[in-house]
């Protein structure tokens, strides 16, 4: 069945473009000047995007000390306990599939050509609950365009670092591991798809996936792979590694779609962490606008 | 003085203060739980661990109920049949601020979405189911409804069966998907040793001196 009716609107539709830019601006101004202020840093680093949202950002504890990344453990709790047996240096991302310039890199000639900048995004969990987070990074199509895909690659595939000294989480075999995503490569080249290297002006800390993850803020949280060591192109559609765990549960798509429910968690409402109330889930994670054009002819219900 | 039994030799566990003490514990789960909303410790989704504690605690009472009739059939220890009305209120007591977190805080009365979700969901389904059945057990369970109902009181209480079944397999759905099932898996084997106990002495009744009641 196709979705027909139009999406919702969001705030930016009902606010003047350049009036909304102003008060941005005025705000991020006002933050910056604390942000300064506070820590003695100096003058930020990081471009503003037209991509951000205006939303309240999610307190820095709770987005550091809340996280499902089961390569440390199943608790919430866990990954902050944790995750600081991994070690992020030295680091190296694999690329290869169908790409002209396939190869290790290291870390840091994965980041040198990239100048940062903050994207704050709306992050929605399959689970029912979403934040809003500053990050701090740059575009992940600028990164896979420097392997130069060939016209064979159809689709981008992910993998986290598998080695469970540093993860304890992965000496029990509650996922498949390595953990595996992927995406489309139009949806990987879109310019939303973020690579994040830090957030809230500061590097990345293990538990949210340091040193680099995916972004991807239209789909359920857990598309967005954490501590990435490989990259592949390829022309099948990929394995993930949930959707190999409960494939009636975890689809390739995963996008937020408050029409198409779990089976253990309705997807028609959300709680904000640090809200009392719930509110309601927008289509696409409020990005309708940006990346329904995607799915044009897909059906959401079956491609979920 | 009366003749000593192995019931009298140990009176002392079960002195006069036995029950408050167990009392004052019951409540500990309670009261540590409103010192986290106090102090702000419940984390960063402080209504998830609200409800899921309070689940976990109607549970745990449920099979601590269940425990004492086998502890007596096991180790003689009838005393401690004296705390089963009061553990078992305490189930019901901490089902209904499971239940009760769950309308308000999780889903703030919305019922449309309520009922979606009973009827949606199977873990909210069963876990409905459940409290439900725990209703006429906590209703029933003053002295004047006992001498009421009889043999029929005996009947009606063997719902505690099924329904500390149903509140397992509600929390092992909720955390379902191959995942998160070592602690719900934790309470389906007390659970089972105590269910398999009583249907071990009521399918071999040579080796069962005692009745088998809860």
């Amino acid at each position: 069945m196709l979705i027909k009716r139009p999406f919702d609107l969001t705030d930016n539709d009902v606010t003047d473009y350049a009036l909304y830019q102003r008060r941005r601006d005025f705000l991020k101004t006002l933050g910056g000047i604390a942000l300064i202020g506070a820590s003695g840093l100096p003058l930020s680093v990081a471009a503003k995007s037209t991509f951000s949202t205006d939303e309240e950002q999610t307190p820095f504890d709770d987005i550091t000390t809340y996280n499902n990344f089961y390569e440390f453990g199943t608790d919430k709790s866990d990954p902050a306990q944790y995750a600081s047996m991994m070690k992020t240096s030295p680091w190296s991302v694999t690329v290869d599939g169908e790409c002209a310039k396939p190869g290790k890199l290291n870390l840091e000639d994965i980041l040198k050509p990239h100048s940062k900048e903050e994207r704050i995004y709306r992050l929605r969990c399959v689970e029912g609950w979403s934040m809003v987070i500053p990050w701090l990074g740059f575009p992940l199509a600028d990164l896979l365009k420097r392997f130069e895909p060939t016209s064979k690659a159809k689709y981008v595939s992910f993998e986290t670092l598998f080695d469970s000294e540093q993860m304890p989480g992965q000496k029990r075999n509650v996922l498949d591991w390595p953990y595996a995503e992927g995406l489309r490569l139009d949806e990987a080249m879109h310019p939303l798809s973020f690579i994040a290297t830090g957030l809230y002006g500061k590097d990345l800390l293990n538990q949210n996936g340091a040193p680099l993850r995916l972004v991807v803020p239209w789909k359920y949280g857990f598309k967005s792979i954490k501590s990435i060591v490989k990259i592949s192109f390829v022309e099948k559609q990929p394995d993930t590694s949930w959707g190999r765990s409960a494939p009636g549960e975890y689809g390739f798509y995963s996008n937020v779609n408050p029409e198409v429910d779990h089976p253990r968690w309705s997807q028609r409402k959300e709680r904000r962490i640090g809200e009392f109330r719930k509110r309601d889930t927008l289509m696409f994670n409020g990005y309708a606008e940006q990346v329904a054009s995607l799915y044009s002819g897909l059906d959401l219900r079956k491609n979920y | 003085m009366r003749a000593q039994t192995a019931v009298q030799i140990r009176e002392p566990y079960f002195t006069k203060a036995f029950k408050p003490v167990v009392f004052a514990l019951a409540l500990l789960p309670l009261a540590l739980l409103g010192w986290g909303v106090w102090q702000d410790t419940l984390g960063a989704n402080p209504i998830e661990t609200i409800t899921r504690s309070l689940g976990e605690w109607t549970l745990r009472f449920l099979l601590l109920t269940l425990l004492l009739s086998t502890l007596r059939r096991a180790t003689g220890w009838v005393q401690g049949i004296r705390l089963r009305r009061m553990l078992g209120l305490f189930a019901f007591f901490y089902g209904v601020l499971h239940l009760l977190s769950y309308l308000w805080l999780d889903q703030f009365f919305d019922w449309a979405e309520i009922w979606y979700d009973i009827v949606e969901r199977p873990f909210i389904t069963v876990g409905m189911l459940a409290f439900v059945l725990m209703t006429p057990l906590a209703l029933t369970s003053f002295k004047a409804a006992i001498r009421k109902l009889g043999r029929n009181w005996q009947r009606l209480h063997t719902l505690i069966y099924p329904l500390t079944m149903l509140g397992v397999l509600h929390f092992w759905w909720l955390a379902d998907s191959k995942s998160r099932t070592e602690v719900p898996l934790i309470y389906a084997v007390l659970l089972a040793v105590l269910l398999g106990e009583r249907l071990w002495r009521w399918s071999v009744p040579r080796f069962s001196k005692t009745p088998v009641t809860h």
